[in-house]
């Protein structure tokens, strides 16, 4: 239940705002954030981004995920 | 699961560091990790198999939807039978109460929806204003902010056909209640990382003072976790009680202030009903009274009951950290995921259903090295 995603922010209108890494793409609203802008980092949650990250952490953080694969190993 | 030989090795470090840290131990120690989301990685990396001898690793109560009552549940139950549209998050389908879960009473044609985000409800509301649509709310601090927007985006909006089910719990006074009781023995907890990112680690500072219990915040990484550890068996050997944080990339000591002010303004702690440690005070979060008419509690005069227990279900125990999920006699026999008989089997997240998934296949022995013990893991997943 307490699962969040490191996405950047893309587009914003108001306090919704579609963030995304790579294909992935997801809405979430910014009104638990004061200060987030398009091209911050996030953690979302539920839909809803709960702090800003460190935009080197958030990729390291995605680097991590995709060494893993549940196949055969990547070339 | 296949890794690259570059984390294989750093991970193989971390184990290392972890051992070393172990050599300074007086006694077997006594962990527990508090959050579902943490017990679920465990198993999925086989964490608790590369463990160093002496030190125990146990689940704890942070599974939102394993500590909601069956008594809750059937509050949700009464009003998805009388024509409501009951929106909740896909965790809760499943979670028996003593009349069926809601998943059950979608299929006898309730009007129970999924969603994965609260403001969803808002959009169901928009679309359907001829019905009464009710937001079955669970979580903890993680999720609590959210919602609390939400209710403040439907009073500001002035929709009058949707309203509010808290049972929303507060992780700081759970951990004090039970460290208060003995019988959990627990030398340190590995405490939440997204509960943390909202209340921040200094929440932690006064539940480890009072009980001399070390606290680490820990991220969502195997990574995060053994180093975690490592820092826990550091202050637990050295008879340090602080507060660390090892997840730092996200939590900060006071957290997210402007979800605390959110949450404190919409709703006031009262106490709450968990299953397996009872009634604690302050430990729940109602609407506050300006926001009552979205309270669905008020508007459709609901009464939480109590709600015995199904017979031989040990999920109580299993949450304090009494029982571990494979000593329960229902254990992969009566309770399994597809048929659950206690909340602890039902969500992903659950003690129970992390341990059937896997931790069945005794590995044994703490002898494995890391490569071996996460190919264990992923033999005991495919098996299924």
């Amino acid at each position: 239940m307490c699962l969040a995603v490191p996405l950047q922010i893309l587009e914003m209108s108001g306090s919704v705002a579609v963030c995304g890494h790579a294909g992935l793409r997801a809405k979430a609203r910014l009104d638990l954030l004061d200060d987030a802008g398009v091209g911050d980092w996030v953690l979302v949650h539920a839909g809803f981004a709960i702090t800003k990250m460190d935009p080197e952490e958030a990729r390291e953080a995605w680097a991590l995920v995709a060494e893993v694969s549940d196949d055969a190993p990547r070339p | 699961m296949h890794l690259g030989p570059d984390r294989v090795a750093r991970l193989q470090i971390l184990r290392t560091d972890l051992e070393q840290a172990a050599v300074w131990l007086s006694r077997p120690v006594r962990l527990m990790e508090v959050c579902g989301t943490h017990s679920h990685v465990i198993g999925r990396w086989g964490l608790r198999q590369v463990l160093p001898e002496g030190v125990e690793l146990t689940s704890g109560p942070g599974c939102p939807v394993c500590v909601t009552t069956g008594g809750q549940v059937e509050m949700a139950l009464e009003l998805a039978r009388c024509g409501i549209i009951m929106v909740t998050f896909g965790d809760m389908m499943r979670v028996p109460g003593p009349s069926g879960s809601l998943a059950q009473a979608r299929a006898a044609g309730c009007d129970v929806r999924a969603v994965y985000s609260p403001a969803q409800a808002l959009d169901i509301a928009l679309a359907e204003p001829a019905r009464e649509v009710v937001f079955l709310a669970v979580g903890f601090e993680t999720t609590a902010p959210s919602v609390a927007s939400v209710v403040k985006q439907t009073a500001e909006a002035g929709l009058r056909n949707v309203s509010f089910l808290s049972l929303h719990k507060l992780i700081p006074p759970a951990l004090e209640a039970l460290m208060d009781n003995r019988d959990s023995r627990i030398d340190g907890l590995l405490s939440p990382g997204h509960v943390s990112v909202v209340i921040g680690t200094e929440a932690y500072r006064g539940l480890a003072e009072t009980h001399g219990v070390p606290c680490v915040v820990a991220g969502f990484e195997p990574e995060d976790i053994l180093r975690a550890v490592t820092m826990l068996l550091g202050l637990v050997a050295t008879r340090r009680v602080d507060v660390l944080n090892a997840y730092p990339r996200a939590v900060t000591p006071g957290g997210n202030r402007t979800a605390q002010a959110l949450m404190a303004e919409v709703f006031e702690a009262r106490a709450a009903d968990w299953r397996g440690l009872g009634k604690i005070d302050g430990s729940g979060l109602a609407l506050r009274e300006r926001y009552a008419g979205l309270d669905a509690a008020v508007r459709f005069g609901l009464v939480e009951t109590a709600v015995a227990d199904p017979p031989g279900c040990r999920c109580g125990d299993v949450l304090r950290g009494l029982l571990r999920p494979q000593e329960c006699c229902l254990f992969a026999q009566a309770c399994t995921p597809e048929a659950p008989v206690g909340p602890c089997m039902v969500s992903s997240e659950g003690a129970c259903a992390a341990a059937y998934r896997y931790e069945r296949l005794e590995v044994g022995g703490t002898d494995l090295d890391l490569e071996a013990s996460l190919a264990a893991a992923s033999l005991g997943r495919r098996s299924r």
